[in-house]
Protein backbone atom coordinates (compact mmCIF):
# COMPACT_ATOMS: atom_id res chain seq x y z
CA UNK A 1 0.00 0.00 0.00
CA UNK A 2 1.68 2.92 -0.72
CA UNK A 3 1.61 5.79 0.59
CA UNK A 4 -0.59 8.00 -1.73
CA UNK A 5 -3.01 5.54 -1.05
CA UNK A 6 -3.41 5.47 2.39
CA UNK A 7 -3.61 9.48 2.24
CA UNK A 8 -6.11 9.61 -0.71
CA UNK A 9 -8.10 7.34 1.64
CA UNK A 10 -7.77 9.64 4.23
CA UNK A 11 -8.57 12.56 2.40
CA UNK A 12 -11.00 11.93 0.17
CA UNK A 13 -12.40 9.59 3.27
CA UNK A 14 -13.42 13.22 4.78
CA UNK A 15 -14.80 14.09 1.70
CA UNK A 16 -17.11 11.04 2.00
CA UNK A 17 -16.23 10.24 -1.64
CA UNK A 18 -15.04 6.85 -3.25
CA UNK A 19 -11.29 6.14 -2.79
CA UNK A 20 -9.67 6.21 -6.49
CA UNK A 21 -8.86 3.04 -8.00
CA UNK A 22 -5.35 1.53 -8.02
CA UNK A 23 -4.95 2.32 -11.35
CA UNK A 24 -5.14 5.94 -10.91
CA UNK A 25 -2.80 5.89 -7.94
CA UNK A 26 0.15 4.38 -9.66
CA UNK A 27 -0.26 6.93 -12.43
CA UNK A 28 0.25 9.88 -10.16
CA UNK A 29 3.07 11.35 -9.33
CA UNK A 30 5.60 13.43 -6.86
CA UNK A 31 3.98 16.45 -7.19
CA UNK A 32 0.51 14.87 -6.52
CA UNK A 33 1.92 13.35 -3.66
CA UNK A 34 3.72 16.41 -2.84
CA UNK A 35 0.03 18.48 -2.34
CA UNK A 36 -1.69 15.96 -0.81
CA UNK A 37 0.75 15.36 1.46
CA UNK A 38 0.63 19.07 2.43
CA UNK A 39 -3.71 19.44 2.63
CA UNK A 40 -3.92 16.21 4.57
CA UNK A 41 -1.60 18.07 7.27
CA UNK A 42 -3.50 21.47 6.83
CA UNK A 43 -7.36 19.64 6.98
CA UNK A 44 -5.42 17.86 10.14
CA UNK A 45 -5.21 21.35 11.96
CA UNK A 46 -8.06 22.48 10.54
CA UNK A 47 -9.67 19.96 12.50
CA UNK A 48 -7.82 20.37 15.44
CA UNK A 49 -8.14 24.34 15.92
CA UNK A 50 -5.89 24.55 18.63
CA UNK A 51 -2.62 23.29 16.90
CA UNK A 52 -3.33 26.62 15.25
CA UNK A 53 -4.23 28.84 17.71
CA UNK A 54 -1.59 27.31 20.55
CA UNK A 55 1.68 28.62 19.21
CA UNK A 56 -0.31 31.97 18.13
CA UNK A 57 -1.28 32.79 22.12
CA UNK A 58 1.54 31.71 23.60
CA UNK A 59 3.62 34.20 21.44
CA UNK A 60 1.06 36.97 22.29
CA UNK A 61 1.18 36.48 25.81
CA UNK A 62 4.98 35.84 25.86
CA UNK A 63 5.36 39.51 23.96
CA UNK A 64 2.78 40.92 26.75
CA UNK A 65 4.84 39.78 29.89
CA UNK A 66 8.28 42.03 28.61
CA UNK A 67 6.27 45.31 29.20
CA UNK A 68 4.94 44.08 32.68
CA UNK A 69 8.41 42.74 33.62
CA UNK A 70 10.22 45.72 32.46
CA UNK A 71 8.45 48.84 31.90
CA UNK A 72 6.00 50.22 29.88
CA UNK A 73 7.17 53.27 28.88
CA UNK A 74 7.37 53.77 24.99
CA UNK A 75 11.52 54.22 24.82
CA UNK A 76 12.23 50.97 26.52
CA UNK A 77 9.14 48.78 24.83
CA UNK A 78 10.73 50.37 20.88
CA UNK A 79 14.43 49.72 21.90
CA UNK A 80 13.28 45.95 22.80
CA UNK A 81 10.85 45.48 20.97
CA UNK A 82 11.95 44.04 18.26
CA UNK A 83 13.88 41.20 20.03
CA UNK A 84 11.25 40.45 22.12
CA UNK A 85 9.25 39.81 19.46
CA UNK A 86 11.63 37.50 17.36
CA UNK A 87 12.26 35.65 20.70
CA UNK A 88 8.98 35.10 21.31
CA UNK A 89 8.20 33.90 17.67
CA UNK A 90 11.45 31.29 17.99
CA UNK A 91 9.93 30.26 21.10
CA UNK A 92 6.67 29.60 19.89
CA UNK A 93 7.48 27.85 16.39
CA UNK A 94 10.09 26.02 18.49
CA UNK A 95 7.40 24.53 21.29
CA UNK A 96 4.88 23.90 17.87
CA UNK A 97 7.89 21.17 16.44
CA UNK A 98 6.43 18.70 18.14
CA UNK A 99 3.09 18.83 16.18
CA UNK A 100 4.88 18.33 12.91
CA UNK A 101 5.91 14.51 13.55
CA UNK A 102 4.45 13.14 16.92
CA UNK A 103 1.18 12.11 15.78
CA UNK A 104 1.96 10.97 12.84
CA UNK A 105 4.88 9.16 14.59
CA UNK A 106 2.58 7.61 16.64
CA UNK A 107 -0.15 6.33 14.56
CA UNK A 108 2.62 4.88 12.26
CA UNK A 109 2.05 6.97 9.74
CA UNK A 110 5.85 7.87 9.40
CA UNK A 111 6.93 4.97 8.63
CA UNK A 112 4.77 4.07 6.10
CA UNK A 113 6.00 7.34 4.42
CA UNK A 114 9.69 6.00 4.96
CA UNK A 115 8.91 3.01 3.21
CA UNK A 116 6.93 4.86 -0.07
CA UNK A 117 8.12 5.12 -3.26
CA UNK A 118 8.25 8.59 -2.64
CA UNK A 119 11.90 10.69 -2.15
CA UNK A 120 11.04 10.98 1.29
CA UNK A 121 12.72 14.67 1.50
CA UNK A 122 9.89 15.75 -0.89
CA UNK A 123 7.29 14.16 1.72
CA UNK A 124 8.97 15.89 4.28
CA UNK A 125 9.13 19.26 3.12
CA UNK A 126 5.48 18.99 2.49
CA UNK A 127 4.97 18.35 5.73
CA UNK A 128 6.97 21.24 6.92
CA UNK A 129 5.47 23.74 4.32
CA UNK A 130 1.93 22.76 6.13
CA UNK A 131 3.73 23.34 9.93
CA UNK A 132 4.92 26.62 8.74
CA UNK A 133 1.52 27.57 7.25
CA UNK A 134 -0.15 26.52 10.46
CA UNK A 135 2.35 28.15 12.95
CA UNK A 136 4.13 30.43 11.44
CA UNK A 137 1.99 32.34 9.08
CA UNK A 138 -0.62 32.92 11.62
CA UNK A 139 2.41 34.89 13.46
CA UNK A 140 2.50 36.80 10.51
CA UNK A 141 -0.25 38.08 10.43
CA UNK A 142 -0.44 38.88 13.99
CA UNK A 143 3.03 40.81 14.01
CA UNK A 144 1.79 44.27 13.24
CA UNK A 145 -0.72 44.28 16.08
CA UNK A 146 1.98 43.33 18.71
CA UNK A 147 4.71 46.20 16.83
CA UNK A 148 2.06 48.26 17.32
CA UNK A 149 1.73 47.48 21.15
CA UNK A 150 5.57 47.54 21.39
CA UNK A 151 5.21 51.22 20.09
CA UNK A 152 7.53 50.26 16.79
CA UNK A 153 7.64 52.71 14.03
CA UNK A 154 5.13 51.78 10.89
CA UNK A 155 8.71 51.45 8.76
CA UNK A 156 10.13 48.76 11.41
CA UNK A 157 6.60 47.06 11.44
CA UNK A 158 6.83 46.41 7.71
CA UNK A 159 10.23 45.23 8.36
CA UNK A 160 9.24 42.85 10.95
CA UNK A 161 6.51 41.54 8.52
CA UNK A 162 8.95 41.11 5.99
CA UNK A 163 11.50 39.41 8.32
CA UNK A 164 9.02 36.77 9.42
CA UNK A 165 8.31 36.05 6.33
CA UNK A 166 11.88 34.85 5.54
CA UNK A 167 12.84 34.14 8.74
CA UNK A 168 9.63 31.66 10.18
CA UNK A 169 10.15 29.04 7.73
CA UNK A 170 13.51 28.65 8.52
CA UNK A 171 12.86 27.94 11.99
CA UNK A 172 10.29 25.08 10.75
CA UNK A 173 12.95 23.56 8.47
CA UNK A 174 15.53 23.61 10.93
CA UNK A 175 13.30 22.78 13.55
CA UNK A 176 12.19 19.81 11.62
CA UNK A 177 15.73 18.14 11.76
CA UNK A 178 16.27 18.48 15.87
CA UNK A 179 12.39 17.16 15.87
CA UNK A 180 13.08 13.85 13.50
CA UNK A 181 15.98 13.50 16.42
CA UNK A 182 13.71 13.30 18.89
CA UNK A 183 10.56 12.31 18.12
CA UNK A 184 11.18 8.61 19.45
CA UNK A 185 11.90 9.88 22.46
CA UNK A 186 9.45 9.84 25.44
CA UNK A 187 10.83 13.28 27.29
CA UNK A 188 12.14 14.77 24.30
CA UNK A 189 10.59 18.49 24.59
CA UNK A 190 13.89 19.76 26.80
CA UNK A 191 16.27 18.02 24.33
CA UNK A 192 14.96 19.45 21.34
CA UNK A 193 15.22 23.07 22.78
CA UNK A 194 18.89 22.29 23.36
CA UNK A 195 19.84 20.83 20.13
CA UNK A 196 17.43 23.40 17.61
CA UNK A 197 17.86 27.03 19.87
CA UNK A 198 21.86 27.44 19.04
CA UNK A 199 21.44 27.00 14.95
CA UNK A 200 18.05 29.33 15.70
CA UNK A 201 20.42 32.02 16.53
CA UNK A 202 21.64 33.89 13.44
CA UNK A 203 18.05 34.07 12.12
CA UNK A 204 17.33 35.75 15.57
CA UNK A 205 20.68 38.34 15.43
CA UNK A 206 19.80 39.47 11.48
CA UNK A 207 15.84 39.70 11.71
CA UNK A 208 16.10 41.32 15.08
CA UNK A 209 19.13 44.17 14.15
CA UNK A 210 16.83 44.44 10.73
CA UNK A 211 13.62 45.53 12.58
CA UNK A 212 16.27 47.99 14.86
CA UNK A 213 17.88 49.34 12.19
CA UNK A 214 15.13 50.15 10.29
CA UNK A 215 13.84 51.88 13.51
CA UNK A 216 17.19 54.12 13.15
CA UNK A 217 16.13 54.79 9.44
CA UNK A 218 19.31 52.69 8.07
CA UNK A 219 19.02 50.46 5.11
CA UNK A 220 18.25 46.84 5.65
CA UNK A 221 18.92 45.07 2.62
CA UNK A 222 22.35 43.10 3.75
CA UNK A 223 20.34 41.51 6.51
CA UNK A 224 17.33 40.65 4.72
CA UNK A 225 19.94 39.29 1.59
CA UNK A 226 21.55 37.05 4.67
CA UNK A 227 17.90 35.84 5.57
CA UNK A 228 16.59 35.14 1.96
CA UNK A 229 20.07 32.78 1.01
CA UNK A 230 19.72 31.31 5.02
CA UNK A 231 16.13 29.75 3.70
CA UNK A 232 17.21 29.10 0.32
CA UNK A 233 20.20 26.96 2.01
CA UNK A 234 17.92 25.57 4.46
CA UNK A 235 15.05 25.07 1.67
CA UNK A 236 17.61 22.86 -0.16
CA UNK A 237 19.48 21.13 2.79
CA UNK A 238 17.23 20.85 5.91
CA UNK A 239 14.74 18.23 4.26
CA UNK A 240 17.79 16.02 3.62
CA UNK A 241 18.90 15.69 6.70
CA UNK A 242 15.58 15.75 8.41
CA UNK A 243 14.97 12.27 6.53
CA UNK A 244 18.08 10.91 7.47
CA UNK A 245 17.20 11.91 11.10
CA UNK A 246 14.07 9.97 10.98
CA UNK A 247 15.44 7.03 8.91
CA UNK A 248 17.77 6.76 12.57
CA UNK A 249 14.58 7.52 14.88
CA UNK A 250 12.50 5.22 13.14
CA UNK A 251 14.94 2.26 12.70
CA UNK B 1 43.27 -0.61 -5.43
CA UNK B 2 40.10 1.11 -3.59
CA UNK B 3 39.22 -2.27 -2.56
CA UNK B 4 42.59 -2.84 -1.24
CA UNK B 5 43.08 0.62 0.68
CA UNK B 6 39.16 0.17 2.26
CA UNK B 7 39.90 -3.74 3.50
CA UNK B 8 43.57 -2.41 4.90
CA UNK B 9 40.89 0.64 6.16
CA UNK B 10 38.36 -1.76 7.98
CA UNK B 11 40.72 -4.20 9.29
CA UNK B 12 42.83 -1.74 11.06
CA UNK B 13 39.49 -0.41 12.13
CA UNK B 14 38.55 -3.87 14.14
CA UNK B 15 37.95 -3.23 17.73
CA UNK B 16 40.61 -5.77 18.50
CA UNK B 17 43.62 -4.28 16.45
CA UNK B 18 42.60 -0.51 17.53
CA UNK B 19 42.76 -1.82 20.66
CA UNK B 20 46.64 -3.11 20.36
CA UNK B 21 47.64 -0.37 18.05
CA UNK B 22 46.41 2.44 20.37
CA UNK B 23 47.60 0.52 23.59
CA UNK B 24 51.00 1.13 22.04
CA UNK B 25 50.43 4.60 20.43
CA UNK B 26 48.85 6.33 23.67
CA UNK B 27 52.54 6.58 26.36
CA UNK B 28 53.87 8.31 22.92
CA UNK B 29 51.25 10.40 22.78
CA UNK B 30 50.75 11.25 26.67
CA UNK B 31 54.77 11.77 26.86
CA UNK B 32 55.46 14.20 24.20
CA UNK B 33 52.19 15.88 25.33
CA UNK B 34 53.42 15.79 28.71
CA UNK B 35 56.95 17.44 27.65
CA UNK B 36 55.56 19.87 25.08
CA UNK B 37 53.04 20.90 28.42
CA UNK B 38 56.06 21.89 30.55
CA UNK B 39 57.93 23.48 27.71
CA UNK B 40 55.38 25.61 26.47
CA UNK B 41 54.45 26.20 29.98
CA UNK B 42 58.19 27.55 31.02
CA UNK B 43 58.68 29.38 27.81
CA UNK B 44 55.09 31.07 28.23
CA UNK B 45 55.45 32.27 31.53
CA UNK B 46 58.99 33.21 32.23
CA UNK B 47 60.76 33.26 28.83
CA UNK B 48 58.20 35.04 26.63
CA UNK B 49 59.01 38.95 26.71
CA UNK B 50 56.16 40.95 28.49
CA UNK B 51 53.64 42.28 26.31
CA UNK B 52 54.08 46.36 26.28
CA UNK B 53 50.50 46.95 25.91
CA UNK B 54 48.52 44.32 28.51
CA UNK B 55 51.86 43.41 30.77
CA UNK B 56 51.71 39.90 32.27
CA UNK B 57 48.16 39.25 32.10
CA UNK B 58 48.22 38.54 28.12
CA UNK B 59 49.81 35.33 29.10
CA UNK B 60 46.96 33.62 29.49
CA UNK B 61 46.52 33.28 26.10
CA UNK B 62 49.07 30.13 26.26
CA UNK B 63 46.08 28.80 27.51
CA UNK B 64 43.34 30.08 26.17
CA UNK B 65 44.21 29.88 22.48
CA UNK B 66 45.14 26.74 21.96
CA UNK B 67 41.95 25.55 24.13
CA UNK B 68 39.87 27.38 21.91
CA UNK B 69 41.67 26.08 18.58
CA UNK B 70 40.93 22.85 20.33
CA UNK B 71 37.66 23.38 21.00
CA UNK B 72 36.96 24.00 17.01
CA UNK B 73 38.73 21.06 16.16
CA UNK B 74 37.46 18.40 17.66
CA UNK B 75 34.00 19.24 16.67
CA UNK B 76 35.13 19.07 13.34
CA UNK B 77 36.65 15.75 14.15
CA UNK B 78 33.11 14.66 15.50
CA UNK B 79 31.59 15.80 12.30
CA UNK B 80 34.05 14.13 9.94
CA UNK B 81 33.80 10.54 12.38
CA UNK B 82 30.38 10.83 12.49
CA UNK B 83 30.13 11.56 8.67
CA UNK B 84 33.06 8.35 8.30
CA UNK B 85 30.69 6.18 10.59
CA UNK B 86 27.51 7.00 8.52
CA UNK B 87 28.78 6.41 5.18
CA UNK B 88 30.85 3.42 5.07
CA UNK B 89 29.65 2.29 8.53
CA UNK B 90 32.87 2.10 10.86
CA UNK B 91 32.11 1.31 14.24
CA UNK B 92 35.37 2.85 15.56
CA UNK B 93 34.22 6.52 13.91
CA UNK B 94 31.04 6.65 16.10
CA UNK B 95 33.69 5.43 19.12
CA UNK B 96 36.28 8.36 18.60
CA UNK B 97 33.04 10.72 18.06
CA UNK B 98 31.83 10.28 21.31
CA UNK B 99 34.90 9.71 23.68
CA UNK B 100 35.48 13.11 22.17
CA UNK B 101 32.52 14.94 22.96
CA UNK B 102 32.98 15.36 26.64
CA UNK B 103 37.04 16.28 25.73
CA UNK B 104 35.51 19.40 23.46
CA UNK B 105 33.27 20.17 26.13
CA UNK B 106 35.84 20.86 28.60
CA UNK B 107 38.19 22.35 26.76
CA UNK B 108 35.39 25.07 25.30
CA UNK B 109 34.29 25.71 29.03
CA UNK B 110 38.59 26.18 29.77
CA UNK B 111 38.64 28.50 26.45
CA UNK B 112 35.31 30.36 28.20
CA UNK B 113 36.26 30.80 31.57
CA UNK B 114 40.39 32.17 30.25
CA UNK B 115 38.82 34.18 28.62
CA UNK B 116 36.77 35.60 31.16
CA UNK B 117 39.86 36.01 33.44
CA UNK B 118 41.79 37.87 30.47
CA UNK B 119 38.75 39.71 29.70
CA UNK B 120 38.63 41.25 33.88
CA UNK B 121 42.03 43.13 33.83
CA UNK B 122 41.44 43.93 29.82
CA UNK B 123 38.06 44.89 29.93
CA UNK B 124 37.22 45.65 33.23
CA UNK B 125 34.34 43.53 33.49
CA UNK B 126 34.36 39.21 33.71
CA UNK B 127 31.84 38.56 30.89
CA UNK B 128 31.71 40.38 28.14
CA UNK B 129 29.34 39.73 24.87
CA UNK B 130 31.97 40.14 22.81
CA UNK B 131 31.76 37.78 19.27
CA UNK B 132 34.02 35.46 19.77
CA UNK B 133 33.14 34.67 23.50
CA UNK B 134 29.91 34.35 22.84
CA UNK B 135 30.61 31.92 19.50
CA UNK B 136 32.50 30.12 21.79
CA UNK B 137 29.38 30.14 24.22
CA UNK B 138 27.38 28.99 21.86
CA UNK B 139 29.73 26.09 20.72
CA UNK B 140 29.65 25.08 24.09
CA UNK B 141 25.79 24.65 24.07
CA UNK B 142 26.49 22.65 20.89
CA UNK B 143 28.41 20.03 22.94
CA UNK B 144 25.99 19.91 25.22
CA UNK B 145 23.26 18.94 23.11
CA UNK B 146 25.29 16.25 21.50
CA UNK B 147 26.03 15.20 24.85
CA UNK B 148 22.28 15.57 26.12
CA UNK B 149 21.40 13.58 22.56
CA UNK B 150 23.61 10.64 23.26
CA UNK B 151 22.56 10.21 26.47
CA UNK B 152 18.82 10.13 25.91
CA UNK B 153 19.09 7.59 23.28
CA UNK B 154 19.36 4.14 24.95
CA UNK B 155 20.24 2.02 21.72
CA UNK B 156 23.86 2.79 21.27
CA UNK B 157 23.82 2.06 17.73
CA UNK B 158 20.95 4.35 16.96
CA UNK B 159 22.70 7.30 19.61
CA UNK B 160 26.11 6.84 17.46
CA UNK B 161 23.52 7.59 14.25
CA UNK B 162 21.53 10.61 15.86
CA UNK B 163 24.27 12.41 16.92
CA UNK B 164 26.41 11.93 13.77
CA UNK B 165 23.47 13.69 12.26
CA UNK B 166 23.18 16.67 14.80
CA UNK B 167 27.43 17.17 14.20
CA UNK B 168 27.33 16.78 10.67
CA UNK B 169 24.40 19.53 11.50
CA UNK B 170 25.97 21.54 13.88
CA UNK B 171 29.57 21.12 11.51
CA UNK B 172 27.42 23.19 8.93
CA UNK B 173 26.09 26.00 11.01
CA UNK B 174 29.12 26.64 12.72
CA UNK B 175 30.68 29.18 10.50
CA UNK B 176 27.20 30.76 9.85
CA UNK B 177 26.65 31.12 13.30
CA UNK B 178 30.28 32.15 13.94
CA UNK B 179 30.13 34.79 10.81
CA UNK B 180 26.48 36.31 11.98
CA UNK B 181 28.09 36.65 15.84
CA UNK B 182 31.06 38.07 14.86
CA UNK B 183 28.82 40.70 12.23
CA UNK B 184 26.43 41.45 15.36
CA UNK B 185 29.60 42.81 17.62
CA UNK B 186 32.77 42.74 18.23
CA UNK B 187 35.06 44.28 20.86
CA UNK B 188 37.26 41.37 20.70
CA UNK B 189 40.92 42.04 19.28
CA UNK B 190 41.20 40.63 15.68
CA UNK B 191 43.18 37.48 14.90
CA UNK B 192 47.01 38.18 15.30
CA UNK B 193 48.30 34.27 14.77
CA UNK B 194 48.66 34.61 10.66
CA UNK B 195 51.89 35.97 9.83
CA UNK B 196 50.25 37.20 7.01
CA UNK B 197 49.20 40.30 7.89
CA UNK B 198 49.95 42.50 10.82
CA UNK B 199 49.99 43.25 13.56
CA UNK B 200 50.65 39.85 13.92
CA UNK B 201 52.22 38.13 17.05
CA UNK B 202 56.10 38.14 17.92
CA UNK B 203 57.85 35.34 16.98
CA UNK B 204 59.12 34.75 20.86
CA UNK B 205 55.71 34.82 21.76
CA UNK B 206 54.52 32.67 18.81
CA UNK B 207 56.63 29.86 19.61
CA UNK B 208 55.48 28.93 23.14
CA UNK B 209 52.32 29.15 21.93
CA UNK B 210 52.38 26.63 19.46
CA UNK B 211 54.30 24.23 21.97
CA UNK B 212 50.87 24.64 23.59
CA UNK B 213 48.77 24.08 20.95
CA UNK B 214 50.65 21.15 19.56
CA UNK B 215 50.65 19.54 23.70
CA UNK B 216 47.34 20.20 23.80
CA UNK B 217 46.26 18.08 20.50
CA UNK B 218 48.85 15.20 21.89
CA UNK B 219 46.87 15.26 25.30
CA UNK B 220 43.48 15.18 22.68
CA UNK B 221 44.79 12.40 21.08
CA UNK B 222 45.92 10.48 24.41
CA UNK B 223 42.98 10.90 26.32
CA UNK B 224 40.62 10.16 23.36
CA UNK B 225 42.33 6.85 22.66
CA UNK B 226 42.05 6.01 26.12
CA UNK B 227 38.29 6.68 26.53
CA UNK B 228 37.96 5.04 22.84
CA UNK B 229 40.29 1.71 24.60
CA UNK B 230 37.53 1.93 27.46
CA UNK B 231 34.40 1.99 25.35
CA UNK B 232 35.75 -0.70 23.17
CA UNK B 233 36.22 -3.02 25.91
CA UNK B 234 32.63 -2.45 26.68
CA UNK B 235 30.88 -2.78 23.40
CA UNK B 236 33.06 -5.88 22.69
CA UNK B 237 32.92 -7.27 26.38
CA UNK B 238 31.01 -10.68 24.87
CA UNK B 239 34.35 -11.13 22.46
CA UNK B 240 37.04 -13.82 22.96
CA UNK B 241 39.97 -11.31 22.71
CA UNK B 242 38.14 -8.84 25.81
CA UNK B 243 37.92 -12.06 27.61
CA UNK B 244 41.67 -12.73 27.01
CA UNK B 245 43.00 -9.48 28.17
CA UNK B 246 40.81 -9.01 31.14
CA UNK B 247 41.13 -13.04 32.09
Amino acid sequence: MTLYTLLSCLIEGFGNKETKSSQAVLGTNLYNAFFNLLKRDLRLAFRHKSEILNPLFFFVIVVTLFPLGISPEKQVLAEIGPGIIWVAALLASMLSLDSLFRSDFEDGTLELMLLSEYPLPILILAKIVAHWLITGFPIIIFSPLLGTVMFLSNEAIETLMITLLLGTPILSLIGAIGMALVVALKRGGMLLSLLVLPLYIPVLIFSSNAVGSSMAGLSISGQLYFLAAFLIFCLTLAPIATSAALRVSLE
Amino acid sequence: MMKAIMKFIYQFASPKHFYRLSGKIIPWFAWLAAILLIAGSIDGLFIAPVDYQQGDSYRIIFIHVPAAWMSMFIYMVMATSGAIALIWKIKLADVIASSSAPIGAAFTFLALVTGSIWGKPMWGAWWVWDARLTSELILLFLYLGYMALESAIEDPRAAARACAILAIVGVINIPIIHYSVEWWNTLHQGATVTKLDKPSIHISMLIPLLLMALGFKLYYAAVVLMRARNKVLVTEQNNRWVKEIIG
